[in-house]
């Protein structure tokens, strides 16, 4: 067994196991933790494939801001996960059932994979050897010209994104105080301050 | 080469720019352009419809053939175009009447439209993942649009995840897709998909899931149950819009799919839809019989509708083809003006939705009662109106294809569907005397109502020339 | 012209009907009137400058439907000229004769409008009969045929507040629906062996049809002889023959002018004018020939039997009218049409005089219609009296034997009784002496009608018999015309009609005389029905018709023969009846005397005889007066057991099965599977996720398990 060999088995093992206790641990901070390491995991056998960029990606974005960001809604929002799950005792046999099924199934479909003779030269990207052109360059070829509508569109997936995050969430409300730099700027002491002579003992 | 493929896609350039522009317009504006920018967004729906609709030119393929600009998806763009272009159109007075009227509203329309029109569109999965996701994404947030609402709320959020559940499913089914052949364009999947020998169980498994994450679109029975409660809980004119545009887009691309990549199988997935159109068929009409709310009962009545929409999709002939497209364009003509209706269903400026309030409305307005009537009876498919029409493309469709026991079981179901129709006929003309409605209608709305009213009467001479339309479209989709 | 004749009543109708509002009702019932006499003038002029030659004139297509293929069309010959006349003669003086007799209907309330709809049914009456009598293809004719049977329906049921107006109306139309079936059969079954419903193809092909068997329910039957006998069926139904007469006497609840247009006059001969329509093909069906004889006998003499007992001024009328349609078919039946044609024509004016005069008595009665309250009339209506009196002599048949001087009737019936004799089918015999037998009982109740109403003392309401006055005159006038024709009529169309052979042919537009062509006709070889064509007759149809049915006969030369009737080679009856013997002659006259002396006896000189005879013959009284007990008969075999399925089908097969499974799918099954429907949709996002991931799993099952099948 080589290395390779045994850091995949060990990333897919520890992808998987982390993947169940995100579902099954109790507590939900918890639950972000085992999502972590999922991501890890992930990134480990990315790197393994020799897509470094993609794996830092994945630390970056998914750990670094996906994950935290989880952390910080389940801490603030304060759900009470313990009850919501208190009914899956109730439909957790009709549950197994499906999956059970639905694995059978799969087993079948995966038990009889094959794939058609013509796939390989069906291919659209053929990813180059790495030895002569680094990851970023590879992606970054496919994306700004083969798949430049794609990104674009995806593009715009995101803005949409962001448009209904303000829709939905951003509001005016009266009363707050903003900071308004132009005007802070453009304050004139001559109209701001007023200078009052009072006479000493008998202020307030 | 970049030029040439700009000018492929330049309908949903020039939305998607627009789109953006209008962001720009909006946000620096402030809220007092929303209105302006509501009806310039319609005009410009409308303007690329009919340049889309002009444009004529055979087919161009465009980023290496993952994008095609066909009559087929020109024809549906079309009515997806003017789809939106009426459903937003109808909107402007709710929104303002429900201090709803944002600028956002437009530009997430035009968005989502951009999203439809590269889901007809689409020759490749990736692509039609990124178009789904685009409409579906500004979809979501639409539904939840009146966020002091608690129903609007829920129903944005219940659609999200569900829409998340159905997205996971056709990227499953993408990805077996891609893993037993290949690739991921559907020229390529069609060389290894069928042809004589019998599918690979992975390949059938890829698109099954692929089928269930679309049908999910279409709301298909058993992937319809987000549909009342969407239905119900967004806004009005939201809902008008989920029921037009969204289903012909989504309905396109299950046929594009279907016919462009797995044309040589059409064996293993008729049977499918033909499962899925007759669970819808009979849910739509059952379901709906025990509705109050009109907005859920026109959530089962497109549900219905979508069955039969399938039913001549199921048919997987040309013939079926050009029949979903008839069907297509009738409901889309009849569900506008039906909305158009319910959109002023209104008493002391409150929004009504009851359908027992409509009673003895022929006593109230004349007019706009026979209207709704016309179209109610279309939308049942009595004869001679157009929505007959419509079903019996599809019923002959499905029969000459063989599946006589489906087109039976449409013409049983479509009996019993028309119970629930008519009973708002007979609300209206017989029913128990109410408080009145006293919403006023805007002259928009009374020319979208009337003119679809009109449209179900008059098509009957020729159905205004769309059959022959269709043919040429669905033969450009069959080959 | 004839174009015109049809299609004005019907713009009539129309104009009466719709426009009354616009033009007020005075207006438009003298523009209907006006219209009918205006077509009666062209019918007079049509049946006058008709030469004997057969037109046929397409006005338009109607259906075209692979080989079906029929046409508006008119058919001018004969038998349409007289019917021509007929129809709008009698048409045309009923309109005027109701402007006098519907102008004040107590059956009405003050204000209510219904003279219009009078004169609208009156005038669509009239466009229908003509269609039928006009047609030159059997649809057109089976139209008009059903559409005065629809205007004979709202006359009858004119007066739609009485039950028993309603109730009659019914039984018309469901009686003659049992003889539209027979006829509409045997449209079937020509167009099935013809391929063509036009009487032209259809006589032309005639000949090949008696050569063709065909299988009808369960045996064998020739071609000819089935489609005979269900044209004759539905004449039957129209003209109440025996069996289907049952609706006639009860449809005389409609208005008196009705009764005289349509069920005297015109409608009830339509059968009539059918069987001589379609004499190219019953000439070729003997066995029908000899039952039509046989039910026209019969008729003839039941329905003398029954006016013997009535008591009710138009049943009389009415069973007579009876009678009077069985001598009719008698003739048509024993192969003499024009003897036929020849007395429906005459029977038209006596007849409809007689229902008309009937009609002034009733109004000067205050409409009371039993006879027996009747009596000494003659002189508080003294013009009725004498036109009613010339009917009487008419259809009696008085007149000088062994010449042509006399009424009309004496002429035409004496002319069907001779015809009877002479001819030589099986039944011949049978009705000569049923017809003689029914000719004295004629006699007798027809002078019973006129004794009990005009002569002896007043019986009955004195109030009524003190204010009895005489009809106005736009009643007098119409009477007055019919009585010319009762008494003319007769003498003047005597030759063209029987007396003179020549003078026939050429009236009925005939080729040849046939005896001459029987020898020619040997050269057309296997066809000996193709014998009575001259050669010439070819140019004029020279549409062929190839049935393929007719396997063996000879398709060569194949024409529809020429002229209004046809008579086979075998046919001699008319000549037969020339040479009848004087005591044949004569009979019929002795008939008429016999009855008319026991009717003086009975009404005049001892007037309590007849109630004496009615207690010493209980039963054959009240058998008589039952009508032979038909209805009674006709309610145990068909209207009982009718209704009692009609009740079972409808409380247990409607109610029960199909009601109760529908009401059980639409408020049992329906609410369930919609409750359930409701239930699903509990809201739950997981109960949603859940249906997702179950149908998509079911639907991979079902694929896995239909792939791996």
């Amino acid at each position: 067994m080589s290395f390779a060999v045994f850091a995949f088995y060990l990333f897919a093992v520890i992808a998987v196991v982390a993947g169940a206790f995100v579902v099954f641990a109790r507590n939900p901070v918890h639950s972000v933790l085992w999502l972590i390491l999922a991501f890890l995991s992930a990134g480990g056998l990315f790197v393994l494939l020799g897509a470094e960029f993609v794996a830092m990606l994945m630390l970056i974005v998914y750990v670094g801001a996906v994950a935290v960001l989880f952390l910080f809604v389940v801490m603030m929002l304060d759900v009470d996960f313990a009850e919501l799950k208190s009914g899956m005792a109730r439909y957790l046999p009709v549950g197994l059932l499906i999956a059970v099924v639905l694995l059978v199934q799969l087993g079948f479909a995966f038990g009889g994979w094959q794939v058609d003779e013509t796939a390989m030269s069906l291919r659209a990207a053929v990813t180059p050897d790495p030895a002569e052109v680094s990851n970023t360059v590879a992606l970054g070829n496919l994306l700004y010209t083969k798949y430049v509508f794609l990104f674009e569109a995806a593009g715009l997936v995101l803005l949409v994104a962001m448009i209904g995050a303000i829709v939905l969430t951003h509001r005016r409300r009266a009363g707050v105080k903003r900071q308004d730099v132009i005007s802070q700027m453009y304050r004139d002491p001559a109209t701001a301050v007023d200078l009052l002579d009072i006479k000493p003992g008998q202020g307030a | 080469m970049l030029g040439q493929d700009l000018s492929v896609i330049a309908p949903e350039l020039v939305l998607a720019l627009y789109a953006m522009g209008a962001l720009m317009w909006g946000a620096y504006a402030g809220r007092d352009a929303s209105r302006m920018i509501l009806w310039v967004s319609t005009g410009v729906l409308v303007a690329v419809g009919l340049w889309v609709g002009v444009h004529a030119g055979g087919t161009q393929t465009a980023f290496d053939g993952s994008f095609v600009s066909d009559g087929y998806a020109r024809f549906a763009k079309v009515m997806v175009l003017f789809g939106a272009a009426a459903t937003l159109a109808l909107s402007a007075d709710f929104l303002s009447r429900n201090e709803l009227m944002k600028f956002e509203y437009p530009v997430l329309i035009v968005l989502a439209t951009v999203g439809m029109l590269i889901m007809v569109s689409a020759a490749d999965l990736i692509v039609l993942y990124l178009g789904l996701e685009l409409q579906s994404l500004a979809l979501y947030v639409v539904a939840a649009f009146r966020r002091d609402s608690l129903r609007s709320t829920e129903a944005g959020l219940k659609y999200f995840v569900l829409g998340a559940l159905s997205s996971g499913l056709l990227l499953y089914g993408a990805s077996l897709t891609y893993g037993f052949s290949g690739t991921t364009m559907f020229a390529g999947i069609a060389m290894v998909a069928g042809g004589g020998e019998p599918m690979s169980v992975g390949l059938v498994f890829g698109l099954v899931f692929l089928i269930a994450g679309m049908a999910f679109k279409i709301s298909a029975v058993p992937f319809h149950m987000w549909t009342p409660d969407v239905y119900e809980g967004s806004p009005t004119p939201v809902t008008a819009f989920f029921s037009t545009a969204p289903k012909v887009a989504a309905a396109a691309m299950l046929a594009r799919v279907l016919f462009d990549a797995f044309g040589n199988a059409v064996a293993d997935w008729q049977q499918v839809l033909a499962l899925l159109s007759l669970f819808s068929m009979f849910l739509g009409s059952f379901a709906a019989i025990g509705q109050t709310n009109i907005k859920r009962l026109m959530a089962y009545s497109s549900i219905g509708h979508m069955g039969y929409a399938l039913l001549g999709l199921a048919a997987g002939t040309q013939e079926g083809a050009q029949s979903l497209l008839i069907y297509l364009a009738i409901y889309v003509t009849m569900n506008v003006g039906v909305f158009a209706f319910i959109l002023n269903m209104r008493r002391d400026g409150q929004q009504v939705t009851d359908i027992a309030s409509l009673g003895l409305y022929s006593r109230v307005d004349p007019a706009r009662a026979a209207a709704l009537a016309v179209l109610m009876f279309s939308l049942a498919g009595i004869p001679p109106l157009v929505g007959f029409f419509g079903k019996f493309y599809v019923l002959k469709a499905a029969v000459d294809a063989g599946l006589v026991w489906l087109a039976v079981a449409g013409v049983v179901a479509s009996v019993i569907g028309a119970y629930y129709y008519l009973r708002i006929v007979y609300l209206m003309y017989f029913g128990q005397e109410v408080e009145p409605l006293d919403g006023r209608m805007p002259s928009i709305h009374w020319g979208l109502l009337g003119a679809s009213a009109l449209a179900m009467v008059l098509g009957i001479i020729n159905l205004f020339g769309v059959e022959s339309l269709a043919a040429s479209a669905a033969a450009t989709l069959v080959q | 012209m004839v174009s015109l004749i049809l299609l004005l009543p019907f713009f009539g109708a129309l104009i009466c009907g719709f426009g009354h509002r616009m033009i007020g009702e005075k207006a438009a019932t003298y523009v209907a009137t006006g219209i009918l006499f205006f077509v009666c003038f062209l019918s007079w002029i049509v049946f006058f400058s008709f030469n004997g030659q057969t037109e046929s004139v397409p006005l338009f297509r109607w259906i075209a439907s692979g080989t079906l293929s029929a046409d508006w069309g008119v058919r001018v010959d004969r038998l349409t000229c007289i019917m021509l006349v007929v129809v709008t003669t009698v048409s045309s003086l009923v309109h005027l004769y109701s402007l006098g007799y519907m102008g004040h209907d107590e059956n009405w309330k003050e204000g209510e409008s219904y003279l219009p709809r009078f004169f609208a049914y009156l005038s669509f009456f009239t466009f229908a009969m003509l269609a039928l009598v006009t047609a030159d293809n059997l649809l057109q004719m089976f139209f008009g045929w059903e559409g005065v049977g629809v205007a004979s329906y709202l006359l009858i049921g004119f007066y739609y507040r009485k039950a028993s107006a309603n109730n009659a109306a019914m039984k018309a139309f469901i009686v003659n629906r049992v003889g539209d079936f027979g006829f509409l059969m045997g449209i079937f079954s020509l167009y099935f062996l013809v391929d063509s419903i036009h009487f032209n193809d259809i006589f032309a092909a005639a000949p090949e049809i008696a050569q063709t068997q065909f299988t009808f329910l369960w045996r064998e039957w020739n071609a000819a002889e089935i489609a005979a006998f269900l044209l004759f069926i539905g004449a039957m139904g129209k003209s109440a023959q025996l069996f289907l007469h049952t609706w006639l006497p009860d449809a005389m609840e409609g208005p008196t002018p009705v009764s005289a247009l349509i069920h005297a006059a015109t409608m009830v001969t339509a059968g009539v004018f059918l069987v001589c329509r379609m004499s190219p093909v019953l000439e070729f069906a003997p066995g029908t020939l000899t039952f039509i004889t046989f039910i026209g006998a019969m008729t003839a003499f039941f329905a003398a039997t029954v006016g013997l007992v009535q008591n009710d001024i138009k049943r009389v009328i009415a069973y007579s009218t009876c009678s009077q349609l069985g001598y009719m078919f008698v003739a048509a039946g024993v192969g003499a049409y024009p003897v036929a044609m020849f007395h429906l024509f005459t029977h038209a004016f006596f007849k409809a005089l007689l229902f008309l005069g009937a009609g002034s008595v009733i109004t000067a009665m205050h409409h009371e219609q039993d006879m027996r309250n009747y009596g000494g009339l003659k002189s508080k209506v003294p013009f009725t009296y004498w036109t009613m009196m010339a009917g009487t002599l008419a259809i009696t048949g008085v007149g000088i034997p062994l010449t042509s001087i006399g009424f009309a009737g004496f002429l035409s019936k004496d002319a069907i009784i001779e015809s009877a004799h002479a001819g030589s089918n099986a039944m011949a015999g049978f009705a000569f002496w049923s017809l003689v037998i029914a000719a004295a009982f004629t006699s007798f109740y027809s002078w019973r009608l006129v004794f009990m109403t005009f002569h002896g003392k007043p019986r009955g309401d004195h109030h009524a018999h003190d204010h009895a006055h005489e009809s106005p005159r736009v009643m007098l006038i119409p009477l007055g015309v019919l009585a010319a024709g009762a008494i003319f009529a007769g003498m003047i169309w005597y030759g063209p009609f029987f007396g003179n052979h020549e003078r026939m042919n050429a009236f009925f537009g005939l080729p040849v005389h046939h005896e001459e062509t029987v020898a020619e006709g040997e050269g057309h070889g296997a066809a000996p029905a193709e014998a009575g064509h001259d050669a010439a007759a070819t140019a004029d149809h020279g549409d062929v018709v190839a049935s393929e049915t007719g396997a063996d006969a000879v398709h060569a030369g194949e024409t529809a023969p020429q002229g209004a009737v046809f008579f086979g080679p075998d046919n001699h009856t008319i000549e037969m009846a020339h040479e009848s013997p004087v005591w044949v002659k004569v009979s019929p006259f002795v008939a008429m005397l016999i009855g008319f002396a026991i009717a003086y006896w009975f009404y005049i000189l001892d007037p309590s005889r007849p109630k004496a005879l009615a207690e010493t013959q209980p039963i054959l009284y009240r058998f008589l007066l039952n009508k032979w007990y038909f209805d009674e008969i006709y309610d145990v075999i068909f209207v009982r057991p009718v209704r009692w399925l009609s009740t079972f089908l409808w409380k247990k097969g409607d109610g029960a099965t199909i009601d109760g499974t529908i009401n059980g799918v639409a408020m049992g099954f329906v609410p369930f599977v919609t409750r359930l429907a409701g239930r699903a949709q509990s809201g739950y996002l997981f109960h949603y996720a859940l249906a997702m991931v179950v149908g998509l799993i079911l639907l991979t099952l079902w694929l896995s398990i239909g792939s791996a099948g």
